[in-house]
């Protein structure tokens, strides 16, 4: 019986797997900026996280929920991590498997926070977790250097759109 | 509904607010009494030869204020006996953050055999006069007839994973200036960290 559950345990989770080929990026700042600049979307809600993050970890079903919520919406929730490039294989993609994360996933690929935590806003001290809402055609660019609950995050939205 | 969003943006503004407080180069910087981990209090005041403080908001838990440790125990053993002593503060809220508490400091110290203060903030109030807004945040104030004047806000250094050979020590350069009786040229960095842990009742 035990061995029976095990197993479609094990064939659930590795369907799961199939079905979504999570993939973890490289994204430069400027590569971030394009995509609000020319992507198909209005709201771009940007979560800056890291594996190591435990609060980021906490607040990641969140995000997962309102992408989820608004997918017929012009809404993109973009998970973008900030460890180091050297984990990518040895944490990101690992983590990024394990949680089953349907969102799009980046590693941040930035050689100097002292340059991109700028770039990104000059409001943002660099502490995590930290979520950029930006929609261009309300002129939104805003940073919130916090953890979000989803009713939070879905008020924040839905002021944004 | 209109109440609601009414305190939905104070609530926010209010965050606003708190982030964009809190000491500007320049700025003198008050004295501060503060527990350390062996019970007794410490303010800047105690240091009588000191020329300056290396003030460091640092915690037990942030795996960023982990891998910079070692390097801040480096800092007080270099810098301390040119006058700029380590003074670190646990700004994080032990409800919040359980292993942030008085008794995982004082394990902490013992552990990494501390050799400068590990003060709890426990109001937070020198964490916000400071305007600290992350672990580790480090600030390096000069002693001068006015008061303890903020030099330089920011990063220990810019290589985090400690793995470039010609990594820029942003916080040493500046302490370095300082004693040459120079201004640092770099003043302001910034650097991932965690966010402070804040009492939940403040928002």
């Amino acid at each position: 019986m035990m061995k029976i559950l095990v197993l479609i345990c094990f064939s659930m989770f590795f369907l799961a797997g199939l079905s979504h080929a999570q993939k973890v990026n490289l994204l430069t700042v400027d590569q971030l900026e394009s995509r609000f600049a020319n992507g198909n979307d209005t709201v771009y809600i940007v979560n800056f996280w890291a594996t190591w993050c435990a609060p980021c970890v906490a607040e990641m079903p969140n995000f997962e929920k309102l992408q989820s919520t608004y997918q017929d919406q012009p809404l993109k929730v973009l998970m973008v991590s900030v460890d180091f490039k050297s984990k990518l294989e040895s944490a990101v993609k690992p983590f990024v498997k394990k949680k089953n994360l349907q969102n799009e996933i980046f590693l941040l690929n930035e050689k100097s926070q002292q340059v991109y935590i700028d770039k990104i806003s000059k409001d943002w001290s660099g502490a995590l977790p930290t979520t950029l809402i930006v929609n261009r055609t309300k002129n939104i660019r805003k940073i919130y250097e916090q953890e979000f609950t989803y009713s939070e995050l879905e008020k924040v939205y839905q002021s944004s759109k | 509904m209109k109440t609601v969003f009414t305190l939905f943006f104070l609530a926010f503004s209010f965050l606003a607010r708190a982030q964009s407080s809190g000491y500007e180069i320049g700025a003198v910087a008050e004295d501060f009494t503060l527990k350390n981990v062996d019970s007794k209090m410490v303010s800047m005041s105690d240091f009588k030869e000191a020329k300056g403080y290396i003030v460091v908001f640092t915690c037990n838990t942030c795996p960023y204020s982990k891998a910079y440790e070692d390097r801040i125990i480096e800092l007080n053993t270099k810098y301390a006996a040119k006058g700029y002593p380590v003074l670190a503060i646990n700004p994080n809220d032990p409800v919040i953050q359980p292993g942030d508490s008085f008794d995982s400091m004082k394990e902490k110290a013992k552990s990494k055999k501390y050799s400068f203060p590990y003060l709890e903030d426990p109001g937070q109030e020198v964490t916000r006069k400071f305007g600290a807004m992350r672990t580790p945040h480090l600030f390096v104030l000069q002693k001068t007839p006015k008061g303890n004047v903020v030099q330089y806000i920011g990063a220990i250094d810019d290589d985090t994973e400690n793995t470039e050979p010609n990594k820029t020590n942003y916080a040493q350069n500046a302490v370095d200036a300082l004693i040459a009786g120079k201004k640092p040229s770099l003043k302001l960095t910034k650097a991932v960290g965690c966010t402070i842990k804040w009492k939940k009742t403040e928002g």
